[in-house]
């Protein structure tokens, strides 16, 4: 696990006030699973076991609810978070060819991280817009009818260099 | 804003008739479509813009501006509409709102660059209700979305929301209720289209307190998303629903289990729920009836499963969202087991209409078996996408090419996708597809009568059904020549396989092998054999998977089959893949059409494409790594995907027939400065 240190009081206070949210139901877990990866970004596993003594739940049953379920991951994500949509509409608008330029953009394969720890993207099955598709998200914004030339500015975007486009104008 | 709770029925037509004549003051209104679709084009900042443009012309207090739920119409957002008159304006910017503050607001004059075209006729149309878009369609549940903001109760009440609710709890007894939605002949909208007053009878009598009462609003099938636009744009009418069903059950707890990625969903479903628990319309004694019931809403984790009836009450147990063998149904031992009552978002807002406007009403509308409306997200390769409400039995026809306008840029019309990934299939193929010279060539032709009949066909539960597909939740996705069936095959395998809980073994194993098959044909690798073995496998996983979700699973590789298996067979047979989708079997090239626009150098990720401005580009076929990003952005056509290996014959083709394209655009100019 490659799990960033945090420090113990910070998850402690966070879990607490997650849990107290809801209440320390079963029922909830869930739902406080996701909170706790709002606030982390993901699901760090010192978190995990602040949450299962919180709850009152066995370690293994919130590890089994936390691998099945996609929405949750064990690993850090990036500062910047794109998702793919890969569903039935937008994959006849050729989603794909945004997913394999997206992977030569960034240099990395789907459910990864750059290095720098910036940018993380992964595909979902559908993000329910789909008259819009090809679609994706960064950082929950949602960007519809893509194709590649607007990928490449967003993507320059996010790594904080201007486009071309921009540089050139400035030039002129 | 109207604390005080309501304590009798009294009260609350009170409250109404207030209601609605502060709406009547208010003379014009300008409503915005915030729904999804329009939210990702920036609605926002329109609504914005609209209110400082008010502000300037001090017109803020006598024009009202409303963001509402979805409209439907998404291909031409950010929508706007103008009421009382129903002015339509689409693809509306942030930069609009002053010119229509200016001339229609003030000046009573519309803005023609707004309208919308008909794109046969080039006539303007203004009134939302002539475009041909919404001509067709039946909007009983969505009719309320585009005029009210969803986030306030007093908008729903205005537009005579909750009657239904008072009629149910104080004119109706349960049994009689449920006789009631049984004689509407209402059918789950969620997929199965069983009956819904017989799963509330069952529900009913099954022994064992508390009942539950569950709506699924886990829409996890990619392509659909009315479910999503209902809870965002008319959280009430769902509410309304469940009050009633609970009360025809004899339920006071319910819970609604939305799909985490709907955010908007989740906040102004509880948004509702306070709102309607403030005013005494849920919680104990509503309205003074003596009946108590009360809603939780559940975010889900993310899991296609979970739209299944066992794995969704799992999941909201907190437990590991897997589906259980179902020899005692759900509505005996469900939730925490004990009696639950699940239907699916739209199910439940067509609850309210049938209660308010009576059973006769609603079964006047729709085929023999299947009655009311159904809501279908009608997208992919289709002019006009978006979500659209039509009356059961409408055909395929009017479907996509009355309402959807049609295949854009001039393609040709290949299948439609009904039912999502599991219980969804393709069927049609239009008379035109089979002429094209390619096809006939190749042999790839079918019965074309069977196919014309198939556009024709009526859309309902069992009529789907008997074509080899379903209803499913809604989603209709239309696919031209550009897909390759054995590829969506591939896709919906790929889809289910990853999706599969794997608890049991058919669909584990099963979905894994077919993916094998699939993925090695559509590599050109494919034998004859396997097919066979594709469709034993069919057989087996439907004959003895747990759930449906492996159950159904087959339904797109069958369907491709048994349309489409000339396909099949050109991947196989002469390693060639007729749409040009499957990478390793093809090729890419540019034909002499290329008008040396330089528009398709800039994506291509391996530099692969070389060309000077205005002169023939080419695509280097040992550097090309078929990615697509060309055709896709090429405005000509002009990107060919052929037969690997061929791609060299076609540039050297095109460089002998290859024209400068000066004298074209130089026409061009000249009609344009005539």
């Amino acid at each position: 696990m490659s799990a960033t240190p945090v420090a113990n009081y910070d998850v402690e206070q966070a879990i607490t006030s997650i849990v107290n949210n809801y209440g320390a139901k079963p029922q909830a877990l869930i739902m406080v699973l996701q909170d706790i990866q709002k606030h982390f970004h993901y699901l760090p596993m010192d978190a995990l076991k602040v949450a299962a003594n919180k709850m009152n739940l066995p370690i293994a049953q919130i590890y089994g609810v936390a691998t099945f379920y996609k929405a949750f991951s064990l690993e850090p994500k990036g500062k910047h978070h794109i998702c793919v949509c890969t569903g039935t509409a937008c994959h006849v608008r050729q989603a794909k060819v945004i997913v394999d330029n997206l992977e030569l953009m960034l240099g990395i394969k789907m459910r990864e991280t750059t290095k720098d720890g910036e940018i993380s993207f992964e595909t979902v099955n559908c993000l329910g817009a789909c008259a819009l598709g090809p679609l994706m998200t960064v950082d929950d914004v949602y960007y519809g009818n893509m194709n590649v030339t607007k990928l490449g500015k967003l993507v320059d975007e996010l790594h904080g260099i201007k486009s071309a486009a921009g540089a050139e104008e400035e030039v002129a | 804003m109207n604390s005080a709770r309501l304590n009798a029925p009294a009260e609350l037509e009170a409250l109404r008739e207030k209601l609605v004549k502060q709406r009547l003051e208010n003379k014009t209104i300008i409503t915005i479509c915030a729904g999804t679709g329009c939210l990702a084009c920036g609605c926002e900042s329109v609504a914005n813009a609209f209110r400082d443009v008010l502000k300037e012309v001090r017109l803020d207090r006598d024009v009202e501006i409303k963001t509402t739920g979805c409209h439907g119409f998404c291909e031409r957002g950010p929508l706007v509409v103008i009421h009382p008159e129903g002015t339509f304006y689409q693809k509306v910017k942030p930069a609009d709102a002053k010119l229509i503050v200016e001339q229609t607001i003030l000046g009573g004059q519309l803005v023609k660059k707004l309208l919308y075209k008909d794109p046969q006729t080039k006539k303007d149309i203004p009134k939302e209700r002539d475009i041909p878009f919404y001509k067709k369609q039946m909007r009983i549940i969505f009719d309320k979305n585009g005029y009210m903001d969803p986030t306030s109760i007093n908008d729903y009440l205005a537009l005579g929301g909750y009657v239904g609710m008072v009629k149910a709890l104080f004119e109706f007894k349960p049994e009689a209720l449920i006789e009631e939605v049984k004689k509407s002949g209402l059918r789950g909208r969620g997929g199965g289209g069983f009956l819904t007053a017989k799963k509330w009878a069952s529900c009913r009598k099954a022994p064992g307190e508390p009942k539950y009462i569950i709506c699924n609003a886990d829409e996890g099938d990619p392509g659909a998303f009315m479910d999503r636009s209902l809870l965002e744009g008319n959280p009430h009418a769902v509410i309304e629903g469940m009050i009633i069903g609970a009360y025809a059950i004899g339920s006071h707890e319910g819970y609604v289990y939305v799909r985490n990625e709907y955010p908007l969903a989740v906040k102004n479903l509880n948004i509702a729920i306070k709102a309607a628990r403030e005013l005494g319309l849920l919680g104990d004694n509503i309205l003074g009836s003596g009946f108590s019931f009360d809603i939780d809403v559940s975010r889900g984790g993310g899991a296609f499963v979970c739209g299944e009836s066992t794995a969704l009450m799992a999941s909201l147990e907190g437990k590991i969202g897997e589906p259980r063998a179902k020899y005692i149904h759900t509505v005996e031992a469900g939730l925490w087991d004990k009696p639950s009552n699940l239907n699916n978002v739209e199910t439940w807002a067509n609850v309210p209409i049938i209660v308010e406007k009576g059973a006769d009403w609603f079964s006047a509308i729709g085929t023999k078996t299947s009655k009311g409306t159904k809501i279908f997200a009608l997208t992919g390769k289709v002019n006009n996408t978006g979500l659209i409400e039509v009356p059961m039995g409408i055909t395929l026809r009017e479907i996509l090419y009355d309402i959807g306008g049609g295949v854009p840029r001039n393609k040709r019309f290949k299948a439609v996708q009904t039912g999502g990934p599991s219980g969804g299939t393709l069927i049609v193929e239009t008379s035109e597809a089979r002429i094209h010279d390619s096809m006939v060539a190749h042999g790839d032709i079918l019965d074309e009568e069977d196919a014309l009949s198939l556009l024709d066909l009526p859309v309902d539960f069992d009529e789907l059904t008997k074509a080899g597909s379903m209803m499913g939740s809604g989603g209709m996705i239309v696919m031209d020549q550009d897909s390759c069936m054995v590829d969506v095959a591939k896709y919906f395998i790929n889809f289910l396989q990853e999706e599969s809980c794997g608890k049991c073994l058919p669909c584990r194993e099963g979905l894994r092998t077919m993916l094998d098959i699939l993925t090695r044909i559509s590599d050109g690798k494919g034998d004859m054999k396997e097919l066979d073995v594709l469709e034993e496998l069919s057989t087996v996983m439907m004959d003895t998977c747990l759930c449906q979700l492996g159950g159904s699973a087959p339904n797109p590789v069958l369907s491709t089959l048994r349309y489409f298996r000339h396909e099949y067979l050109a991947h196989i047979k002469d390693h060639r893949c007729p749409a040009g989708v499957c990478k390793e079997l093809v090729s890419h090239a540019i034909d002499e059409t290329c008008t040396g626009c330089h528009l398709c150098l800039k994506p291509c990720p391996t530099n692969a494409i070389t060309g000077s401005l205005r002169s023939l580009h080419v695509i280097d076929q040992a550097k090309c790594i078929q990615c697509g990003a060309c055709y896709q952005i090429c405005k000509f056509d002009s990107i060919r995907r052929v037969k690997r290996g061929e791609g060299e014959l076609i540039q050297q083709r095109a460089k002998e027939k290859w024209q400068p394209p000066m004298k074209k655009s130089a026409a061009a100019g000249a009609t344009a400065a005539a």
